[in-house]
């Protein structure tokens, strides 16, 4: 190691001490016997899950409401993100550009948690909140991959419709859209699978889904339904992982 | 009109099944529509907009008092605290696991010995606590943790030492095995112990692609350290939390203009890092 590695290393070293002691944190704390007897309860009391037909149901119910957020939400993204993607990309001048691109990476720059908590003031507990927070994040993203890719497709078929005296929006949706419509649809796609695993903890704001009934049962200290709905988001992310893995070696072997 | 969408129709031959797969689509979502109580009427309802309206009204200007000033640098101070003092957690809690689970690193593995099926046998327990670890998301650690130790920075260290410690056991087995393996082989076989070969044969060719990992995991860790705040687990978010339910408008704006220029310091510093130690 060079003497400049161990500067960092000693500078990291102290950084990480004050840090500790900025937060006057004692993790010794967290190992004397009696908060350790106290832990070992808190964990006890998450078994076992509660696995009665009953709250199966609810969770059943909380698993398709995660997955209907993040479809509607995503969908919703790619409606807005393609809307904003043809100003984004300076179709419509440069002002447009300016304008849209300013909007995308606002939208894109709040994270999803954060559009949620607004979200849930403005409309509510409640799955809409999380769709619409969804939605506003993933359409700055999705936008502006759009914008990227409809600057980067060959004008060229567009221009031998217009010059073959096509209108300027015929020839968008038959010279540009087939070059790019098959990226755009693989890459709402894979943000689909993003924001599944989004949808099943923004509740722990408010904002629907499974994170809400987790939020709910700790918040009213009934741990085995908590365990349970922890259990259902694992199978949920286990599912969709298994599931687009598959899809993505079958499509493309 | 009728004529001539009857007329692009003969023109497309593709019309029909793009139209098909649009309905498709619309009615696999309209459930969707039912489940998330979709309902765009609730944001233009006036009462709700004549809060919302308010609220937002009051964004503008930001909130510039000495006092409150004061608190923002405190939560922004936390914020890092905490995700440099849960990198410390997850390195203390990831380095050993990686070590127990990387393969090219097993003694028994080179020899024919009953030690083979042992060092399986405890890899995986090892490979199962990462997996732990990891697959839940850290806002939810955050929110048990929360529950278990109080409100307060305490929660938001111990959640993300827990779920970026599995993430940097995996990771770090992932770049010792990738990479050159011979010489730790070489070390082995001639007799080295397990954490000598590593010293020697694995740690100069894998540190850079270690630290640049680390520093790139730090990173996410402030993001996280924020959004934690949300359920109380300290910091920026918590900040944030506060002022959205006191309604102050001009405080929410701060915080989250605060939270972006944080991203973009975390960024800059973790780019430095990264440089220097290349």
């Amino acid at each position: 190691m060079k003497p400049v590695h161990w500067l960092v290393v000693a500078v990291l070293i102290v950084v990480t001490w004050v840090s500790f002691a900025f937060l006057s944190l004692d993790l010794g704390l967290l190992l004397t016997a009696d908060a350790r007897a106290q832990m070992w309860k808190y964990l006890v009391s998450f078994f076992p899950p509660d696995l009665s037909a009953e709250y199966l149901a609810r969770i059943g119910y909380g698993t398709l409401e995660t997955i209907a957020i993040s479809a509607i939400g995503t969908a919703l993204a790619a409606v807005l993100g393609l809307l904003l993607a043809p100003p984004a990309a300076g179709r419509f001048g440069v002002v447009a550009r300016a304008v849209a691109r300013l909007i995308l990476n606002f939208l894109r720059s709040i994270p999803e948690l954060v559009w949620a908590a607004l979200m849930v003031m403005a409309a509510g507990l409640g799955p809409f909140s999380g769709t619409l927070a969804l939605a506003l994040h993933t359409a700055g993203v999705i936008g502006r991959l759009f914008a990227e890719t409809l600057e980067n497709t060959p004008p060229e078929p567009t221009q031998a419709l217009q010059l073959s005296g096509s209108r300027a929006t015929l020839a968008f949706l038959y010279g540009t859209m087939p070059n790019v419509v098959p990226q755009l649809v693989a890459y709402s796609l894979y943000r689909w699978e993003i924001n599944i695993r989004m949808a099943a903890i923004l509740g722990v704001v408010g904002a629907g889904g499974l994170g809400q009934m987790l939020y709910f049962s700790l918040s009213l200290f009934q741990q085995r339904q908590a365990l349970t709905v922890i259990i259902a988001m694992l199978v949920l992310v286990a599912i969709v992982d298994g599931a687009s893995a598959w899809l993505r070696r079958r499509l493309v072997a | 009109m009728r004529t001539e969408a009857f007329v692009i129709h003969l023109r497309d031959p593709a019309a029909l099944p793009r139209l098909a797969l649009t309905t498709l689509i619309i009615v696999l979502l309209w459930p969707g529509l039912r489940l998330t109580e979709f309902d765009l009427g609730v944001l233009f309802d006036p009462r709700n907009r004549e809060t919302m309206g308010k609220f937002i009204a009051t964004f503008f200007p930001l909130a510039t008092s000495a006092e409150f000033l004061r608190l923002l640098l405190t939560s922004t101070l936390e914020t890092l605290a905490i995700a440099t003092a849960g990198m410390a957690l997850a390195l203390l809690i990831g380095s050993p696991l990686a070590l127990i689970v990387t393969r090219s690193l097993s003694i028994s593995r080179i020899g024919p010995g009953r030690g083979f099926a042992v060092g399986r046998m405890l890899r995986l327990p090892a490979r199962f606590i990462l997996m732990f670890f990891r697959s839940i998301p850290e806002i939810v650690w955050a929110l048990l943790f929360v529950r278990a130790v109080g409100l307060g920075p305490a929660a938001g260290v111990l959640a993300i030492g827990v779920t970026y410690g599995g993430m940097l056991g995996k990771v770090y087995s992932e770049i010792l095995e990738s990479g050159d393996t011979r010489p730790t082989e070489a070390l082995l076989e001639a007799g080295g112990g397990r954490l000598a070969t590593f010293f020697y044969g694995m740690w100069p060719v894998a540190l850079p692609e270690l630290v640049s990992y680390t520093v790139y995991r730090w990173e996410c860790a402030v993001r996280a350290s924020v959004i934690m705040g949300f359920v109380g687990a300290g910091g920026l978010g918590q900040q944030m939390e506060l002022s959205m339910r006191m309604l102050n408008g001009g405080e929410v704006s701060t915080i989250l203009l605060t939270f972006f220029l944080l991203v973009v310091l975390a960024d800059a510093i973790s780019a430095f890092l990264r440089k220097v130690t290349a």
